[in-house]
């Protein structure tokens, strides 16, 4: 029901949906994420009133474009439901629209998503590092990242 | 009399390295510089059941200048090494230095690139208490090896 009231309103650009586990699931356009957030969010029936989280995914080396989805989880307290939703971010165009007027959590796991995988969010009050510090160079969670290239900030490098 | 009276300064001239070393020993005052898992064993070990306190390490201060030990308790990441590395040097001679459980001694089973490999790449190390985490016998056993080495050791004055 939920899935198909999405489908119904943003048309071609719900690019896939379906059930995982028994959790919604669909894939969308970032174009229109923070268009489609807001609808989740203030649509009487859908009442998704919390984001519970807000990751990335770099799919590297598996013959897939885009490179990277961002994956939001939604929460309605009301209904008790919950559905996922993922839009798809290139490479070439690392960039998707920013939750913060949305949510304000947004701010935060946007700032995570940055720093780990090097995405930026459009209208972002304040996109730096939150977990490294700003020497880093790069961004740690991506599959092309050494796992143990170390960036000590004082003792012997690496 | 004249014998017993160079008899007694003899024996503190020859025994004032022991005497402070002893004194020192039964009286530190460490730093808990806490950052993960391990800090649940050390305050277990704190605790009445094994009981630090017994060891006159009761009492643990919250600023580097009052404290003569530096518990250096978890993962020490490379963004906090520097944090560290300030604490340390902020504590007044004479000093110690404890890696408690084995991501302060070695970085243990991560190999990533935000943990620091052994703090010992940052500052020196007295005693390792290896163990993930320790166990509190372990830890008190570290504590015996500190003041034997305490005890030993040439005292600064």
């Amino acid at each position: 029901m939920i899935l198909e009231k999405i489908k119904e309103t943003f048309l071609d650009d719900v690019h896939e949906t379906h059930e995982c586990r028994g959790d919604l699931v669909a894939l969308v356009n970032k174009e229109v994420i923070r268009e489609l957030m807001k609808f989740l969010k203030t649509d009487p029936a859908l009442d998704f009133n919390m984001l519970m989280d807000l990751t990335a995914v770099d799919y590297l080396d598996m013959e897939r474009l885009p490179r990277f989805d961002v994956v939001y989880h939604l929460y309605s307290l009301r209904n008790n439901y919950r559905i996922r939703i993922k839009a798809g971010v290139d490479e070439k165009d690392l960039i998707i629209d920013s939750l913060t007027p949305i949510w304000p959590i947004a701010d935060w796991f946007e700032r995570e998503v940055w720093d780990m995988f090097g995405i930026k969010f459009r209208g972002h009050p304040n996109l730096k590092r939150i977990l490294m510090y700003e020497e880093f160079e790069g961004h740690p969670l991506r599959k092309d990242y050494p796992h143990n290239k170390r960036q000590p900030l004082i003792g012997p490098k690496n | 009399m004249k014998t017993a009276e160079a008899h007694t300064e003899s024996f503190l001239t020859s025994k004032l390295n022991n005497m402070i070393g002893w004194a020192r020993k039964y009286s530190l005052f460490q730093y808990p510089f806490v950052t993960a898992c391990c800090g649940m064993e050390y305050m277990a070990t704190a605790a009445a059941h094994y009981d630090f306190d017994r060891f006159g390490a009761g009492l643990p201060r919250f600023s580097p200048r009052q404290s003569d030990v530096l518990m250096v308790v978890g993962t020490i990441s490379h963004k906090l090494a520097p944090v560290l590395k300030q604490i340390y040097e902020q504590m007044c001679d004479p000093k110690w230095v404890v890696a408690f459980g084995v991501c302060t001694c070695t970085g243990g089973f991560y190999d990533n690139y935000a943990t620091v490999m052994g703090i010992d790449t940052i500052i020196p190390v007295d005693v390792y208490i290896p163990g993930c985490p320790p166990r509190p016998e372990n830890v008190l056993d570290g504590l015996m090896k500190l003041q034997e080495k305490i005890q030993r050791q040439k005292q600064p004055v």
